[in-house]
């Protein structure tokens, strides 16, 4: 019971501290076998991969690697890393991500939709909400595929309800903030006021 | 009862936190529930969270997402800037910028600016007692 206690703070304080900078980053990583006598030149081969840094991304290459393939980090070689950026960080897209993860009974297959300015946030909204929605952890997700998909083959209604020109809607519930962290009280004299 | 203030594409908003603290920024497209893509002319485009911004009762014509160039020939021909400046919480943000900067010798001039306004006041006053008594 202790035991579980420890871990249950343990993702908690995980949680708070990655809130202020998981970003994730998608990386190209090319690696191959180490040649050898019978095999003077093994194939190449190159993934995309979605990670918080390069270190986790070349390990996660192997990961999927020896899944595959019969190679392991220990005899084979990564031949490059490179990041991959937002070609257009400006512009909205509906990101379509297809996804595998382990819950607690099993395997299952996912399509997921996200509306954002770059593939990283919307991977990242993937894995927040996988975490939120179905208590599935980073490390049990597999990411198969990732799409922009245009508004017209959106299939979710979550998506596609921002599908609108003249989109317009109030907002109801507007708390006022004070502008710096150091402003902040814990006691107020009035209530506050929501209206906008 | 009722909304006056709708998030739409063409909203001026001002930014209430973070690093463009006090800026004004104008809606140009809808990401999700919670988030905006905002553009000033002086910013380059980004999303940021309805938590940072306050609507304003200025809206332009703007389509959605317009080029940078558009969106600024949109902003001046509705005299955003203007219309800001002579809002009273315009006014008000202004005159809230010019205190905090003031000099100590500003602040002797303020005092002495205020003595007298105070004293005009109250000579009028007097003139009024008198009239009436």
């Amino acid at each position: 019971m202790i035991e579980g206690l420890f871990v249950g703070l343990l993702i908690g304080s995980i949680c708070v501290f990655s809130f202020l900078f998981v970003q994730y980053h998608q990386y190209q990583v090319v690696g191959r076998a180490l040649p050898t006598e019978s095999d003077g030149h093994p194939k190449i081969y190159r993934m995309k991969l979605w990670n918080t840094n390069e270190v986790r991304a070349k390990s996660k290459f192997w990961y999927f690697l020896r899944k595959l393939k019969k190679v392991k980090k220990s005899n084979g070689q990564i031949l490059a890393i490179n990041e991959i950026f937002e070609k257009n960080p400006t512009k909205i897209n509906n990101y379509g991500i297809w996804l595998r993860y382990q819950s607690r009974t099993g395997y299952h297959n996912m399509y997921k939709e996200f509306r954002d300015t770059t593939l990283n946030g919307a991977v990242e909204q993937m894995y927040s909400e996988m975490a939120s929605r179905h208590r599935v952890r980073s490390p049990c997700i597999q990411i198969i595929k990732t799409a922009t998909i245009p508004a017209k083959l959106c299939k979710r209604e979550s998506t596609k309800q921002f599908h609108n020109s003249k989109i317009k809607f109030p907002l109801v519930f507007k708390k006022v903030r004070p502008p710096t962290r150091k402003l902040k009280t814990t006691y107020k004299a009035s209530r506050p006021n929501l209206f906008v | 009862m009722g909304f006056k203030r709708y998030v739409e594409i063409g909203r001026v908003a001002l930014i209430n936190y973070g690093k463009d603290y006090g800026k004004l920024v104008v809606i140009v497209d809808v990401v999700d529930q919670n988030r905006a893509l905002v553009d000033a002319p002086d910013m380059v485009r980004s999303q940021l969270n309805f938590k940072r911004l306050t609507l304003t009762d200025i809206k332009i014509d703007i389509n959605r997402a317009p080029r940078k160039k558009t969106l600024i020939e949109a902003m001046e021909k509705a005299d955003v800037k203007g219309k800001w400046e002579n809002s009273s919480w315009g006014r008000k943000l202004i005159v809230q910028k010019k205190r905090a900067s003031l000099n100590d010798f500003d602040r002797f001039k303020v005092m002495l600016a205020k003595i007298k306004r105070g004293g005009l006041v109250r000579q009028e006053l007097a003139k009024l007692k008198k009239e009436s008594a």
